[in-house]
């Protein structure tokens, strides 16, 4: 699994840090940044999906 | 306000958002119009409006700034003789920004406001919250709303803005006058004035002594494309912070307070798996949206069949959209742990609320504050309980025991 941010979409909910911080940080504007670059961790694809579906403006891109 | 209220007729065709039982509990008529043939519905009260309360539609308006637009926020129209704006002709940017200048307006402030910068408040907030409860721990009793919530984002925004938190008071009423009794013109009329000459008294006092780090001082010397942004855009910017950061964020935490009064099961869910905190905000956040917005059609457009023209007002009702069965599973439901949660309590789009991650710092803050010193309270009366609705909505006497 990987997972990738649409800048241009990402409007800085940050909801995608709160419900995967390991996978999610935060640029200088508070937009979503991506902290993991290649596959997601087994453990942390779970949270990783759930950060997907808590992203309001569907932001975020997930490819398995 | 001398008006006699006429009563609703028809919700479809004659919401009124400031109707009493809808300024208390707004979800069912929102309930009603989404499953209604007609999701949106219009009104002709307060020179007339569009409502929608599909999450859908709301979220739609929101992302098409250019066909609605940012140029009036507020639920009823200005006055005779005042321009449109956050109230009458004063700005309030970003929120009243459109595009173009809205992308530097809002990239100026929005580094104040990223997850890292806010994280610095965490201590002082919960000092506050601390001395709040101090207060009235031993008395048994409390006003969650007036003697807690509403005391913890004015100071939390006074500190950030660096003005005196003595004036909190002032501050509050000033908020109040500009947002809850909107329907009071020389209300509004008071508030705009002070709030101003207040900003352009620290203003021209900062020009004297400029302040290190200091927000005011910082953003009167920002400068866009080689130029130090006009005064204007600096006034304009702490007209927003005080306003939109006061009344929004105490209404969320005085209706999360209400809310953990009256759900023992909740209180302990969280005692029991403190993880669940980040969620928990958001789902509560989901449940208790305060605000609405509102949008002013650039030029006429057929929105989902309704005949919008040019100049008419939409109100984004983000807490219908919040509720709606399409989008949420039992969504009059707080679930603290919910797995989807694409809620839009502080809008989305190009103006999603700045502030958001100050105002979720805020309310988790003075919850956990609150529970871990009074773990065990209740509601004193239920029908005790008073409400502000309109553009902000969450109580404002809400008594609880313990």
């Amino acid at each position: 699994m990987r997972v990738s941010v649409i800048d241009d979409a990402c409007h800085g909910h940050q909801m995608c840090a709160i419900a995967a911080p390991e996978v999610f940080g935060s640029d200088d504007l508070g937009n979503a940044t991506v902290l993991i670059s290649g596959d997601i961790p087994a453990e942390l694809q779970a949270k990783t999906r759930r950060a997907e579906s808590n992203c309001p403006e569907r932001a975020i891109v997930i490819t398995e | 306000m001398t008006e006699v209220r006429k009563p609703v007729q028809d919700l479809l065709t004659d919401y009124d958002i400031f109707e009493p039982e809808f300024v208390k509990d707004p979800y069912p008529s929102f309930s009603e119009i989404r499953e209604s043939g007609c999701p949106i519905a219009r009104t002709e009260r307060y020179e007339g409006s569009w409502l929608p309360t599909r999450y859908e539609d709301v979220v739609a308006i929101a992302q098409e700034y250019e066909t609605f637009t940012s140029r009036g926020i507020l639920v009823v129209p200005p006055f005779p003789g005042q321009g449109e704006g956050a109230y009458g002709g004063v700005t309030a940017p970003p929120i009243t920004s459109d595009p173009p200048d809205h992308h530097w307006h809002r990239r100026l402030i929005l580094p104040v406001f990223s997850p890292q910068s806010v994280a610095k408040f965490e201590q002082g907030t919960r000092d506050l919250c601390n001395a709040l409860i101090d207060e009235v721990i031993d008395k048994g009793t409390a006003d969650a709303a007036a003697d807690y919530a509403q005391h913890i984002p004015v100071r939390v925004i006074a500190t950030l803005l660096g003005v005196p938190l003595e004036m909190e008071s002032d501050f509050t009423a000033w908020v109040r006058a500009a947002l809850e009794n909107i329907m009071d013109a020389e209300g509004r009329k008071w508030a705009r004035k002070n709030i101003i000459e207040f900003f352009l008294a620290q203003v021209a006092d900062r020009k004297q002594n400029p302040r290190e780090d200091d927000f005011i001082t910082e953003l009167m010397n920002t400068e866009v494309e080689g130029k130090v942004v006009p005064i204007e855009y600096v006034l304009g910017v702490c007209n927003l912070m005080l306003v939109a950061g006061v009344d929004t964020t105490w209404s969320a935490i005085g209706s999360c307070m209400w809310h953990m009064a009256q759900h023992p099961e909740h209180r302990k869910q969280l005692r029991d798996n403190p993880d669940l905190w980040p969620t928990a905000i958001e789902e509560l956040l989901r449940v208790y949206a305060p605000v609405t917005m509102a949008r002013i059609v650039d030029h006429d457009v057929e929105f989902q069949g309704c005949p919008m023209k040019a100049g008419d007002r939409v109100l984004m009702a983000f807490p219908a959209a919040n509720r709606d069965p399409r989008q949420f599973e039992n969504p009059d439901e707080v679930i603290l742990d919910r797995e989807h949660n694409r809620h839009v309590a502080f809008g989305s789009g190009i103006h999603r609320c700045a502030g958001s991650n100050l105002a979720r710092l805020e309310v988790r803050v003075a919850l956990q504050t609150w529970l871990e010193r009074i773990p065990e309270f209740e509601l004193v009366d239920k029908t005790d309980v008073t409400w502000a609705g309109g553009q902000v909505h969450g109580p404002r006497k809400c008594l609880v025991k313990f």
